[in-house]
């Protein structure tokens, strides 16, 4: 078997070690407290848990509003079937859970605008919302406090065979059969490209943004999986307990999935079905010791306030890491470090030509047309008119609040201009968000490192070059994050030629600043960006790493328009062919070099007359 | 349609619990303002005052003792909070610190429930609240006409103590910038301290008032809770006044849609939250500055 053979097995031992545990547990279960219904219930919550994990663990979104959807999948599949509305049991399901999805677009919709407290009172509000329409307005129709008894089970019928799944196993087997598929999915998910861009929201959502991923797309669709999960589990609910429960919807409901996911460990998947299972049995068998059963709650909320503030990935995240102590993984990463030579480095990473308007005959790369900005009375950017010639090198530099870096934000489209125009080959990209000018070719490194600290340098890097291979936004789950070759050709090519090769799969948050910057560098890089904005890319640096630094900026004009700024004026006046000399938001003067050098507005304003 | 007599009764209904969530959503919206901290066991904290109310109440007719240990007991809980655990969490992410007030919030709850047990527990009223009061459109209970003033004089001592005290220039401040108050030399750890505990305290006195009025049992706090966010998203996060306006609004929407349609009480001040959320995210009083 050989090396690749077997990272293709590996990739499947959490599924097949999942579908084995399903096998087994339950007759443990059924030996230890004599049925196998307390295991169900465990995986009911486990269900709800995957799409939880992928909204709180994978992207970082708190929500307290899950209850809403778990309720909605359960109460219309309930409703449908005990109201003699449908007869299918399967078709009573999937209406239910797409009630419970079309309800997640518009929640998602209005509470995604805002993020950290905001969105969890939104989704809070939004619970409390459903649990009171259910409560009393609806209650015709949902049994109001009484919820609705007498929920059917769903049977097979196939050609003369009839199963049903009435019954403590037989409804054991359902739910696990929707567990099981629901892991295989969730796992798809997180080895996909969404899912690095959801773990990549999660880190530093800003620049997710700015390598040309639509983070509120994203968003908005782990909103909705998570949805889909919810409705899904809230109508087995109903089905295995032949009753819907009113307390579906309550708030407890959704407080009960964020510690049971907590504890478990959150980004873990398997996490909130641990949790789920210690809150489940801690009730159950504690309850039984007559000294401490009614502190069974408190016990709970005792060890999840430890686990928040001590082990941030729960109980299973540190069994994860106690076991990759143990066991080491040998030079991790795909296709371990392919080595690329010159030449072919030089083809993978030359600018990709950016989509030009139909008809349109470009003079310039980059041209800003008389643009303002004003914080309040501050006018940071005062009509500022510039335009960059296709290949050319353009540097500018000014006294410290000259408005430079707000100048750059503004053509990166970070920021909205008050008046003015901005035209990327030709096309207007004014009202462009941050997004679309990376998807233009327009590119940017940061002044202060946006990385994502807990990715390693190859994803860090693979998350940039997704962001133009892949586009804007796409729902491409059931392919592995690594599967794009020219993503990889151009992630192997950058770690190459970056000096990034030997720390490749370190953890970014671990790397000395002079790695770092040149990672900051490289994402900026990795959309082969026919235009790049560098903000003082040598901020920081050693004299010998600078040096670096500036023989591969020399090295990437080739053929690519560069717009510079930096403070470090040697550098500036070796590398640029034209300046631009920023003053209090206006353009003091613009000219090659020598012109600069010699300009005595310039030396009087900038210099202080020193100059030579 | 209602009668004038029914509308005026139920719009004095309003006041009377909108003073009350005003009083309990300032203290959890200065707290959010100044520290940044969305305090999940607020809750609990108004129920610990109302359990307070009920031991002392349950042995002493004396309600401006209750008041007393209410406050101290608040006092305390809210000071070890703040050592203990909430300092810690100041540079952790927004959802850390949800998390860790949740479970405080669950803790209190379950703590009390061990020591008074799950039943409903009924606090008498002081006896000089005790008979009713005809107010001319209607009659009502003495005390909950008494309440509403003790609650409009606690709340004039709040807005004194925010508006006319240096501690209240320093969170106030704080408020508007919290860096920008430190880099200026003042010790806001110290502030954050002093601001948890008063936000503590409104909510421990407000449940002290509320005891005699209603069934003291440990998870009583959480409708409260939940209504203080939805009063602190229509205020606007960190703003007193908002709190205030908000209060009065959302105890005055839960009156008057029950004296039309009372299954529509609870969802109307949600639909109204959402509306706000649209047109206005915001608040009514609110800053752009924070979340």
């Amino acid at each position: 078997m050989s090396m690749a053979d077997g990272r293709r097995l590996a990739r499947w031992v959490p599924e097949l070690a999942m579908a084995a545990a399903l096998v087994a547990l339950p007759f443990g279960f059924d030996a230890w407290l004599g049925s196998v219904d307390l295991f169900t219930r465990i995986l009911i919550w486990g269900i709800f848990g995957l799409g939880f994990d992928l909204l709180f663990g994978r992207t970082g979104l708190l929500s307290f509003g899950q209850a809403a959807f778990y309720g909605t999948g359960g109460f219309v599949t309930a409703y449908l079937l005990t109201g003699n509305v449908l007869d299918n049991v399967w078709l009573a399901m999937a209406v239910g859970v797409i009630a419970a999805t079309l309800f997640s677009v518009f929640v998602g919709f209005l509470a995604l605008r805002r993020i950290g407290i905001y969105f969890a009172m939104i989704t809070l509000a939004f619970g409390e919302l459903s649990y009171f329409l259910e409560n009393s307005p609806l209650s015709n129709w949902t049994g109001g406090e009484n919820g609705l008894p007498g929920v059917p089970a769903p049977t097979i019928d196939l050609a003369g065979l009839h199963y049903s799944f009435a019954g403590s196993w037989p409804s054991y087997q359902l739910v696990a059969g929707f567990y099981f598929l629901g892991f295989l999915f969730a796992r798809s998910v997180v080895l996909s490209p969404v899912g690095a861009v959801l773990t990549a929201i999660r880190q530093n959502p800003e620049r997710a943004a700015a390598l040309g991923h639509d983070i509120g797309a994203y968003k908005l669709a782990v909103f909705v999986l998570a949805a889909v999960f919810a409705g899904c589990g809230g109508a087995l609910l109903g089905i295995f307990q032949s009753y819907m429960p009113p307390d579906a919807f309550a708030l407890d409901t959704s407080g009960q999935l964020v510690i049971q996911t907590v504890i478990g460990g959150a980004g873990t998947l398997i996490g909130p079905t641990v949790g789920a299972a210690i809150w489940l049995l801690l009730r159950d068998v504690l309850q039984q010791v007559p000294a401490i059963g009614d502190l069974w709650k408190f016990i709970l909320g005792f060890v999840f306030v430890a686990l928040v503030t001590f082990l941030p990935n729960g109980i299973v995240g540190a069994v994860m890491r106690w076991m990759a102590q143990l066991w080491p993984r040998h030079a991790a990463g795909a296709g371990g470090t392919r080595h690329v030579d010159a030449a072919a480095r030089e083809a993978l990473l030359a600018p990709l030509r950016a989509k030009t308007a139909p008809g349109a005959a470009p003079h310039f790369a980059l041209e800003a047309r008389d643009v303002r900005k004003a914080y309040g009375g501050i006018r940071a950017v005062d009509g500022v008119s510039l335009a960059l010639a296709e290949g050319a090198f353009h540097a500018i530099i000014g006294p410290n609040g000259a408005g430079k870096s707000t100048f750059l934000r503004l053509l990166k489209r970070e920021e909205t201009v008050d008046s003015g125009k901005i035209i990327l080959h030709g096309a207007d990209i004014t009202a462009a968000d941050v997004t679309a000018a990376y998807q233009y070719g327009l590119a940017k490194s940061y002044q202060i490192n946006q990385l994502f600290p807990q990715l390693t340098v190859r994803q860090n890097l693979r998350i940039g070059a997704l962001g133009r291979q892949r586009g804007r936004w796409r729902l491409d789950v059931f392919r592995g994050a690594e599967s794009f070759a020219k993503v990889e050709a151009v992630v192997a090519a950058l770690l190459e030629e970056l000096d990034l090769t030997a720390c490749a799969d370190l953890v970014v948050n671990t790397l000395p600043y002079g790695e770092k910057r040149r990672l900051e560098l490289g994402l900026a890089l990795a959309s082969q960006p026919s235009v790049l904005l560098l903000d003082e890319p040598l901020a920081g640096l050693s004299p010998s790493e600078r040096e670096g630094v500036k023989q591969l900026i020399r090295k990437l004009s080739e053929g690519r328009t560069i717009l510079l700024v930096e403070h470090d004026m040697d550098a500036v006046f070796e590398l640029a062919e034209r300046i631009t000399v920023l003053h209090e938001g206006r353009v003091l003067a613009e000219g090659t070099p020598k012109e600069i050098s010699n300009d005595p507005l310039v030396r009087e304003a900038y210099l202080g007359g020193l100059a030579p | 349609m209602p009668t004038l007599a029914q509308f005026l009764s139920q719009a004095f209904n309003g006041l009377a619990f909108g003073s009350l969530l005003a009083l309990i959503a300032s203290g959890l919206s200065i707290i959010l303002g100044t520290l940044g901290v969305l305090n999940f066991a607020h809750g609990a904290m108004f129920m610990l005052g109302a359990y307070t109310a009920f031991v002392v109440l349950g042995h002493w007719d004396s309600f401006a003792g209750a008041l007393a240990l209410g406050a101290l007991v608040l006092l305390s809980v809210g000071w070890a909070t703040e050592r203990g655990l909430i300092r810690y969490y100041y540079s952790r992410p927004k959802e850390d610190q949800i998390l860790v007030t949740f479970g405080l919030g669950i803790m209190m709850v379950e703590a009390v429930r061990y020591f008074f047990g799950g039943l409903s527990q009924r606090v008498p009223l002081p006896s000089w609240g005790q008979g009713i009061v005809n107010l001319g459109f209607f009659i009502y209970p003495l005390y909950r006409v008494e309440a509403i003033g003790i609650v409009a004089l606690l709340l004039l001592g709040f807005y004194l103590l925010l508006y006319r005290t240096r501690i209240g220039l320093v969170v106030r401040a704080g408020i508007e910038d919290p860096l920008m108050v430190e880099l200026l030399g003042t010790h806001v750890r110290r502030a954050f301290l002093a601001v948890f505990c008063i936000g503590a305290m409104a909510a421990g006195i407000a449940g002290v008032i509320y005891a005699p009025l209603a069934a003291v049992i440990p998870n009583m706090g959480e409708p409260f809770l939940v209504q203080c966010f939805v009063v602190v998203v229509i205020g606007g996060l960190g703003s007193f006044p908002g709190a205030i306006v908000g209060g009065l609004v959302v105890g005055e929407i839960l009156s008057l849609t029950t004296l039309f349609n009372p299954a529509y009480a609870q969802a109307a001040i949600y639909a109204v939250m959402t509306l706000v959320l649209i047109v206005r995210p915001r608040g009514l009083f609110g800053t752009m500055g924070r979340a």
